[in-house]
């Protein structure tokens, strides 16, 4: 998948996550940037991109995720 | 993963726009409780679960009501991250008709909240306290092989629990739902886990066995949280990954499965759950449709594939007669058609003894189920309606919104299975009195007077978006026609039975008009549904000598249409008069008034019963119904759209 596909792809993911319209998902957004992006809904949002890009992320990948760029990363490499 | 459970496949698919009409109402001012608990009716996955619940929150910081939701206050006791779970108790609550409010203790403090007066769950006053507890949070050790350790520990759990369970008491009136515990999905020996004692496995069967003992008699409730993780399969209940990373008791998928189940336990415990199971018969309670293929025709017969599966509805409703649920039927039928497998069918399991109010008529089921709501002096929120056909669900659910009507799926043998799934009967305790119930409703089968029509049937079939086609007879549909002239009874004027040679040579007759009619609509492609021939008859006359139509498409005015379109032919023809048959069978009694609703004018009546019919085809102008006409076949290719 292309790159630009899979960034609108999360912003739509972001979008409903985070029940907010203003959001994009841009390479360096990581949790200081999103009010409301704690433990809890990023474990949510890991869940719906993994079931939106029918992926699994093993625990010590997830462990490693500091930004969205890390994200768009992992996606790309599972093809 | 079954996605029976997983997706909750008896509940309506949410509709697209969910979020855009959760905005819309979260902006709206006035009670929002309705229109609340009709987002909250379908299948919703965890996002919308959670947006659906921050909605609900606001609303009450706002000071909102959140009427006619019944408020309840539920405790959450846990020794695991129960955070994504909150917010869809409170969603599925509402889809029950509860404004649920959680009290959510901070993470695996379910000892302190039980045992320390002033806590923040003893404070509250809860209505009820969920003691959602997995197996890691007793204090099990293994002791393989070890009978007499074994059954200490099981005591020592038990004891635990209750030890919390009074704290609860003593300082609220709550009511405690218990869970059960689903063992892990890994094995130690093998078979060997369930026989042996002290194995983890047999340790947590004997907890669940001992709860299973004493809570439903303790004023108590049970949440048969194991016997629901075995129906989705322990392998797919548990997810290592997520307990390891965050402490999920459970797969994050079946969080909407598990709040369904506490919010309907909620509803039990408030006495909300259903008390009736409304059946329709075609294609429901039997294969195929009785006024057409007759009691000889219908499928019920054991060792018959299709029949087994009605069967197996039939069975499962005549359960739960005996636990105290009534049985009402509402069927589009002639009342004694419709009796007729009940009284003879040597199959039939159900009987007419069985049912509280037998419907069986022409009008729409929505004036039909009031009628036995009526009748049972019952709110429609205690009803359920078990029918195959979609358009009569759509129907339902629009008109009567607090009647249940789980979907279906298009094959029959999981009819039972899916309206078990779908647990409208959930009951929180078992008595004696509730085997009575279905019979004081018993007086051999009434059929409830209709006071009057539910309102709204017009716009639901306008909005079907219906397509019909008109056609002449083809080779292509040759074989339906032959079918439906030789099988159809009901809705048959003349019941004249032609082999398929007579079809085409009437197909190939230019004096013969011919009509094949085929519907469609939303939830599909109906095929052909009426068949008309019309031969010439005195000069300028046609005579109508067919007109069929399957019952199926009945009150959408799908006659008028056909009317307009044989019309439309004659003038073009130059005919000036239309006359009709109506030649009475034992099956037919139904169509005896078809051509005076359609403006014909009795001619001639004989003591047989026969009637003629006719109409001048120079100003008739029949009713018209919101569907897209599409004529082809014939001279040129006509569409037209509803205005």
């Amino acid at each position: 998948m292309e790159e630009a596909q899979i960034y609108d792809r999360l912003t739509e993911i972001f979008k409903d996550v985070f029940d907010e319209d203003s959001i994009r998902a841009t390479p360096t957004l990581s949790a200081q940037d999103v009010d409301g992006w704690d433990s809890l809904t990023h474990i949510r949002l890991i869940l719906t991109v993994e079931k939106a890009f029918k992926i699994k992320f093993s625990t010590s990948e997830i462990g490693k995720l500091e930004k969205v760029g890390d994200l768009v990363a992992l996606i790309r490499a599972r093809g | 993963m079954n996605p029976l459970y997983m997706e909750l496949q008896w509940l309506p698919r949410a509709p697209e726009d969910f979020s855009v009409r959760l905005k819309a109402l979260a902006d709206s001012p006035g009670t929002l409780g309705r229109e609340l608990q009709a987002l909250a009716l379908p299948a919703l996955e965890l996002n919308q679960l959670t947006k659906l619940a921050k909605v609900m929150s606001k609303a009450r910081s706002d000071g909102k009501s959140l009427a006619p939701l019944a408020p309840f206050r539920l405790a959450v006791l846990s020794n695991s991250t129960i955070d994504l779970i909150v917010p869809a108790l409170t969603a599925s609550a509402a889809r029950h008709g509860f404004a649920l409010e959680v009290v959510q203790p901070s993470y695996d403090q379910a000892a302190q909240e039980a045992l320390t007066p002033g806590s923040q769950v003893n404070r509250s006053k809860p209505d009820a306290v969920l003691f959602a507890l997995d197996y890691r949070a007793l204090p099990l050790k293994l002791s393989l092989g070890e009978a007499e350790a074994s059954s200490a520990t099981i005591q020592g759990a038990i004891g635990y629990l209750q030890a919390l369970r009074a704290g609860i008491k003593a300082n609220t009136n709550a009511v405690c739902i218990f869970q059960t515990f689903a063992p892990p999905a890994e094995r130690l020996f093998g078979s060997l886990d369930r026989a042996l004692p002290g194995t983890l496995r047999s340790l947590i069967d004997g907890v669940n066995r001992e709860l299973a003992a004493w809570v439903p008699g303790s004023g108590d409730v049970l949440l048969d949280v194991a016997g629901l993780a075995e129906t989705v399969g322990l392998a797919d209940w548990h997810d290592s990954q997520l307990w390891n990373m965050a402490k999920f008791s459970f797969s994050d998928q079946l969080i909407p499965l598990y709040a369904d189940h506490v919010a309907r336990t909620v509803a039990a415990i408030r006495g909300k759950s259903r008390k009736v199971l409304i059946l329709d018969l075609d294609n429901t309670v039997w294969g195929g449709v009785i006024g057409d293929d007759g009691l000889e025709g219908i499928q019920i017969a054991q060792g018959d594939a299709r029949g087994e599966a009605h069967l197996a509805v039939q069975r499962l409703a005549l359960e739960l007669r005996q636990r105290g649920i009534v049985l009402a039927v509402s069927s589009k039928n002639t009342d004694a058609v419709a009796r007729e497998p009940f009284e003879k069918h040597p199959e039939m399991l159900l009987k007419v003894d069985h049912i509280a109010v037998f419907q069986a008529n022409w009008n729409d089921k929505a004036t039909n189920i009031q009628a036995i709501a009526d009748e049972l002096s019952l709110g429609l929120d205690a009803m359920v309606f078990l029918d195959d056909n979609p358009v009569e669900r759509g129907l339902v659910r629009r008109l009567l919104p607090q009647v249940a009507v789980p979907e279906l799926p298009e094959e029959p043998a999981w009819y039972a299975r899916t309206l078990a799934a779908a647990g409208y009967f959930e009951a929180a305790a078992f008595a004696g009195e509730d085997l009575k119930r279905a019979g004081f409703y018993q007086d051999n089968a009434k059929r409830a007077s209709l006071q009057k029509q539910v309102g709204g049937v017009e716009a639901y079939l306008a909005s079907l978006e219906m397509t019909i086609v008109f056609q002449p007879f083809d080779a292509t549909g040759r074989a339906r026609i032959v079918q439906l002239i030789n099988k159809s009874n009901q809705y048959n004027l003349t019941t004249r039975r032609y082999t398929e040679p007579e079809v085409t040579e009437a197909e190939n007759d230019p004096l013969v008009f011919t009509l094949q009619v085929r519907l469609a609509d939303l939830f599909g492609d109906n095929g052909m549904i009426s068949v008309v021939i019309c031969r010439p008859g005195a000069s300028g006359a046609w005579e109508i000598d067919t007109w069929l139509m399957s019952c199926r498409v009945l009150g959408r005015k799908v006659e008028h249409m056909v009317l307009r379109e044989i019309l439309e032919h004659a003038r073009a023809a130059g005919i000036r008069t239309l006359a009709g048959t109506y030649k009475p069978t034992d099956r037919n009694q139904l169509v005896a008034e078809h051509y005076a609703k359609l403006g014909f004018a009795k001619v001639a009546e004989e003591e047989s019963g026969l009637t003629r019919w006719e109409l001048p085809v120079e100003g008739a102008e029949p009713e018209s119904a919101p569907m897209k006409v599409v004529s082809r076949g014939f001279s040129a290719v006509k569409e037209t759209t509803p205005a």
